[in-house]
């Protein structure tokens, strides 16, 4: 028996876990078929989270591409069909990608799997960032450096922790509805791997408590800036991003498991924390950074 | 001795990139820069030159600063001192964090000779740093006039910058670090 795991029409971090929650009464042996044939609108999070669950299945799924042409367009030229002929039987013919340095992806999905991946994200999008940070988010040049220590620190979580490659990618938008037309740019990094809970098991620094679940490893990583390694330098690439996205207004969103923390900013309605959510592997991370404010 | 960070990355750790990002990537530069230091005296002075790297992450600047620091300090080893030069924006976010992380502090110099303290240092630290600085040589009473403070409280002080590496003794007086008396 096959089950049809219906994309949402619009995929973001908050709707991919409607995703998840259909996927959760299947077995990773089961056949499944992602039916993203109403999806009108995909982000960076939902393109490459897509990419980690075909990871998690055990029995290749199959999937049903975008109908609308131009939404078709857009998940080619993100580079999402790339990756996705590796781990879906994509259904159907889908577009060929084309270059996307006139279009708001400031960086096309990629693979990191590596170290070298990681030195491949920076150099590809440091000077595209500067531009795009400086001239359409107004932020000051010290803000693209941090920017892009931000993406290069997130990546390497995937080659320290996660045990198996992920992906990520880069997208600037214009925020309607929660900015007031104010631009933001968003990294989405997502992977199937260990996930916080059991990179932390692995070492004697996991916090001794009958508390310990998905959330409390979340926050002891990402909030207390716990790492796996004994070394006192670790950890830091995590607090290194959290001061950032807090200086710069930003939010930053960190699922694993069954959990999810948020660093929410004063524009966005999200919460803290939530527990108990369908089970996902690994880490999936989304940093938002605004346009500066005119006020 | 001058050690070009960008050349140690591109040709003693054989890494063909620009920025120093990664753990890695930091921790093989470190092993380089740590066997240059190595051929170097008690009282050396090294200069680190970060000029042709791009930008700098945390955990670069974790491996090729902080743990180099720490290192120097826990061995007392060689060089005397290090002294940091072309550093940027594109490296300071990363340096400053990762120093107060540790509680480590140093010294950069900027190419028109002007030097700044960096790092976890407290307030009465920096200005007898800054008036070391501006002036060369200092003896301690003339920094305790100077800095309207009693000689026996900036001693201790001037002891901390010596064992930490920012400062420098130079026959009775005090100096700063990487500049000819």
């Amino acid at each position: 028996m096959t089950a049809v795991i219906t994309v949402p029409s619009s995929l973001d971090d908050l709707s991919f876990e409607l995703v998840l929650d259909q996927l959760a009464a299947h077995p990773a042996d089961a056949k499944v078929i992602v039916d993203a044939r109403h999806c009108t609108f995909a982000s960076p999070y939902g393109l490459t989270a897509l990419l980690t669950l075909a990871q998690t299945r055990s029995e290749r799924p199959a999937f049903l591409p975008p109908e609308d042409a131009d939404k078709l367009t857009y998940w080619a030229r993100a580079g999402f069909f790339r990756y996705a002929e590796e781990v879906y039987d994509v259904q159907g013919s889908v577009p060929r990608p084309r270059s996307t340095s006139e279009s708001d992806v400031l960086l096309e999905i990629t693979p990191v799997v590596k170290s070298d991946d990681v030195h491949t994200v920076v150099e590809r999008i440091k000077d595209k960032a500067t531009q795009i940070l400086t001239n359409r988010l107004h932020l000051i040049s010290r803000a693209t450096m941090g920017f892009t220590m931000a993406l290069s620190e997130a990546c390497q979580n995937i080659v320290e922790h996660a045990g198996r490659g992920g992906w990520v990618m880069v997208q600037v938008y214009q925020y309607r509805k929660r900015l007031g037309g104010r631009h933001a740019v968003v990294i989405a990094v997502c992977d199937a791997g260990l996930g916080f809970r059991r990179s932390l098991e692995s070492s004697p620094r996991r916090p001794l408590t009958d508390r310990w679940d998905d959330g409390f490893a979340l926050e002891t990583a990402v909030v207390n800036g716990v790492s796996r390694y004994g070394d006192p330098g670790r950890g830091q690439g995590l607090k290194g991003i959290r001061g950032y996205v807090h200086r710069w207004d930003g939010k930053l969103s960190v699922r694993s498991g069954t959990a999810r923390i948020a660093l929410v900013p004063p524009w966005d309605d999200d919460v803290p924390r939530r527990d108990n959510l369908a089970p996902f592997a690994g880490a999936q991370l989304q940093i938002t950074i605004p346009e500066k404010s005119a006020a | 001795m001058r050690i070009d960070v960008g050349s140690v990355l591109r040709h003693s750790a054989n890494l063909p990139y620009a920025d120093l990002v990664t753990r890695s990537t930091g921790a093989a530069v470190r092993r380089c820069i740590e066997a240059e230091l190595s051929s170097l005296a008690h009282d050396d002075v090294a200069t680190l030159d970060f000029t042709h790297i791009g930008m700098m992450d945390y955990s670069c600047a974790d491996e090729v600063v902080a743990k180099l620091l720490l290192d120097l300090a826990r061995r007392g080893g060689r060089p005397s001192s290090l002294v940091f030069h072309g550093i940027t924006d594109a490296h300071l976010e990363a340096i400053e964090d990762v120093l107060l992380h540790h509680g480590l502090a140093l010294v950069v110099h900027f190419a028109d000779g002007a030097a700044r303290l960096v790092g976890a240092v407290s307030e009465d630290e920096r200005v007898l740093w800054q008036l070391v600085h501006a002036r060369g040589t200092y003896l301690v009473d003339d920094l305790a006039r100077d800095s309207a403070r009693n000689s026996a409280d900036v001693l201790p002080v001037l002891e901390a910058l010596l064992d930490r590496r920012l400062l420098r003794r130079d026959g009775f007086t005090f100096a700063p670090i990487g500049v000819a008396s």
